[in-house]
């Protein structure tokens, strides 16, 4: 082994210190370090600040909390929060469910499997502006097909997009639909990484399907489970295109979301302090929601 | 385990749940995987929303070939008599819909492009190098995937405006050369299944860590960039919000953008309107199916702990 006996000249040293791995590691990541700053913490912070000021452009001036205070008694803010919730609590339990019967059903060792997933997945990667402009003429009030099916079977013609009512249920529909194939690829995985050998010892054991799948598939699907209940709940919880596109938050507000009135107030009203602020109490109730599921789920999720 | 040595081997009923031949005496393999639905609720079932994933999309061809009349029939008919293809070329010709098309194929190849070689570089150096701060750096990228971007979204605008950049395709395209969480998150997930041997001996011949990437695990790692690749490109050519906040100028617009411009100068030509999501959906669609092996495996890495 080689001893230096004198010391380091300048440009050894910073030889030796850019050839070094901590050197070329930062290299390495430095692009995206410099996107963190720049895209995440840096506005994460200025986005703060701006929801303590007036948010005008020119000359914005120091509001403080008045933003806040604002919002809190902003009838539209709580409209768009309600019909947010209202939108969550459709589409999650209605996709979730149907994605694992779904799941269930492909695991079950059937042919053709990727012809039916390839199927499942025609929504999910087409664009969701196009899926919702197609929609938007299915629940064609007068000339959509739905209504015509409807009318078939006896039932009444429903105003769908420009119903106070319906609104939001068709939203929900056309969402659910959306998501399935990609709800129902995860839940596969998941059941398919269930060792075999359980079954079989609660077979031997007499148990019947129902009991195999209370008693099995459910736990040991619990941690996948949880995983699309978190994610969808954040997806769902930022829905913008579908209202956007449908009905521009109508009919009276009826399918205002969130994330479409903080749209709205930002881009089309230039309120961007405000815009801010609201963007901010979105966050934090994000946040807090997904910090209440990761304390609940050692209450149901079965981890090994 | 139970005491009682069933010998199941009896044939299942017609129609009922198929039953694992399992021997309990001696070790065999199980037949077939234990179903938890007969058969045939699953085919029926899985039909039945086959049909129901389908029929929209058929619907949208047919309103699309339809001539404008003809959309408004009522009963509504399901095949369209007579057939329009020309609809397809009105759709060019009414708004500037190839300049549309070109905007989005050059935001999203650029943008996927760029995530490619962002996250894969800074992934290999999560996953086979070290430097102080590493670990620390890496959980907060992952923690950028938990806030909503709406936070993020006003301020970057804001930076972009005052850097001129807006109604330009810049801000679309720009970020993803800076590294993406789900990228990163992905391809380390990849590089940490590669040996560290493979890294210690070529260094030992000399290369640079640089080199190494380069040459040994950027080639191995092709189906991971295949699925990322695919993910950053359909993520971009289905993005509203996006080409929604920055493009003003019906030029520089996007498909995603320009489909709702449709809906105000074409409110009653559903015909057209459905002709160009079919044209938006298409390029897609087709990408899909011939690379849907990586889509399905992307998901899934997802969904699976590590």
């Amino acid at each position: 082994m080689q001893v230096r006996t004198t010391a380091l000249g300048p440009r050894e040293a910073i030889g030796r210190l850019v050839s070094s791995e901590g050197f070329q590691g930062w290299l390495f990541i430095s692009p995206v370090v410099f996107g963190l700053l720049v895209w995440w913490i840096g506005p994460v912070i200025a986005a703060l600040l701006l929801s303590l000021t007036s948010g005008n452009f020119r000359s914005p001036t120091w509001v403080g909390t008045e933003n806040y205070q604002r919002l809190l008694q902003d009838e539209l803010f709580w409209k768009s929060l309600r019909n947010t919730l209202y939108y969550v609590s459709g589409v999650i339990p209605l996709g979730v469910s149907l994605s694992l019967l779904l799941a269930v059903a492909m695991n079950a060792r059937i042919r053709g499997i990727v012809v039916y997933r390839t199927i499942f997945f025609l929504p999910v990667v087409s664009s969701g502006v196009a899926i919702a402009l197609l929609w938007t003429w299915i629940y064609h009030p007068e000339f959509g097909i739905l209504n015509f099916l409807l009318s078939l079977v006896g039932l009444p013609r429903v105003p769908w997009l420009a119903s106070i009512e319906w609104a939001m249920p068709a939203i929900i529909i056309m969402s659910v639909w959306r998501g399935l194939g990609y709800q129902m690829v995860i839940f596969l995985a998941g059941l398919q990484s269930i060792p075999e050998t359980l079954y079989e010892a609660a077979k031997i054991d007499g148990a019947n399907s129902w009991q195999q799948f209370r008693h099995i598939t459910l736990p040991m699907l619990s941690p996948t489970t949880f995983f699309v209940i978190v994610l969808s709940f954040i997806s769902a919880f930022q829905v913008f295109e579908a209202s956007y596109v449908m009905t521009q938050g109508g009919p009276y507000y009826a399918t205002l979301t969130i994330v479409l009135y903080i749209f709205q107030n930002a881009f089309q009203f230039f309120k961007m302090g405000y815009a801010a602020a609201l963007s901010y109490v979105l966050a934090i109730i994000l946040l807090s929601v997904t910090l209440v599921q990761l304390v609940l789920q050692k209450r149901w999720v079965h981890y090994e | 385990m139970s005491e009682r040595r069933q010998d199941v081997t009896t044939t299942p009923p017609v129609g009922g749940p198929a039953v694992a031949r399992v021997r309990v005496a001696g070790r065999s393999l199980p037949q077939a995987t234990l179903l938890l639905v007969p058969r045939l609720f699953a085919y029926t079932l899985l039909t039945i929303t086959a049909i129901s994933m389908i029929w929209p999309f058929a619907w949208m061809v047919s309103t699309s070939l339809k001539g404008e009349q003809a959309a408004f029939y009522f009963p509504p008919t399901f095949l369209p008599n007579p057939v329009r293809p020309d609809n397809y070329v009105y759709v060019f010709q009414s708004l500037p819909f190839g300049l549309y098309t070109l905007s989005s194929l050059k935001i999203s190849t650029l943008a996927t492009f760029g995530a490619l070689l962002s996250s894969s570089l800074a992934a290999f150096a999560f996953a086979r190098m070290r430097f102080p701060g590493r670990d620390l750096v890496f959980v907060g990228i992952l923690a950028t995937m938990m806030i909503p971007p709406h936070v993020t979204i006003i301020p970057v605008y804001l930076i972009w405006h005052r850097l001129g950049a807006v109604d330009t395709h810049t801000p679309l395209i720009l970020p993803s050369y800076f590294g993406s969480a789900f990228g990163i998150f992905l391809m380390r997930q990849f590089f940490l299944t590669l040996p560290q041997d493979l890294v210690d001996a070529a260094k030992i011949d000399g290369c640079s860590y640089f080199a190494v990437y380069r040459m040994i695990f950027l080639p191995l790692a092709k189906p991971a960039l295949a699925t990322l690749g695919l993910f950053v490109f359909l993520g971009t050519w289905n993005d509203l919000l996006g080409p929604l906040i920055y493009l003003n100028s019906p030029q520089n617009y996007t498909l995603t953008v320009g489909l709702t411009q449709f809906r105000g100068l074409y409110y009653t030509k559903w015909t057209l309107l459905m002709a160009g999501s079919l044209i938006s959906i298409l390029p897609v669609l087709v990408l899909f199916i011939f690379s849907q092996q990586y889509f399905v495996r992307g998901i899934a890495l997802t969904g699976l702990k590590q």
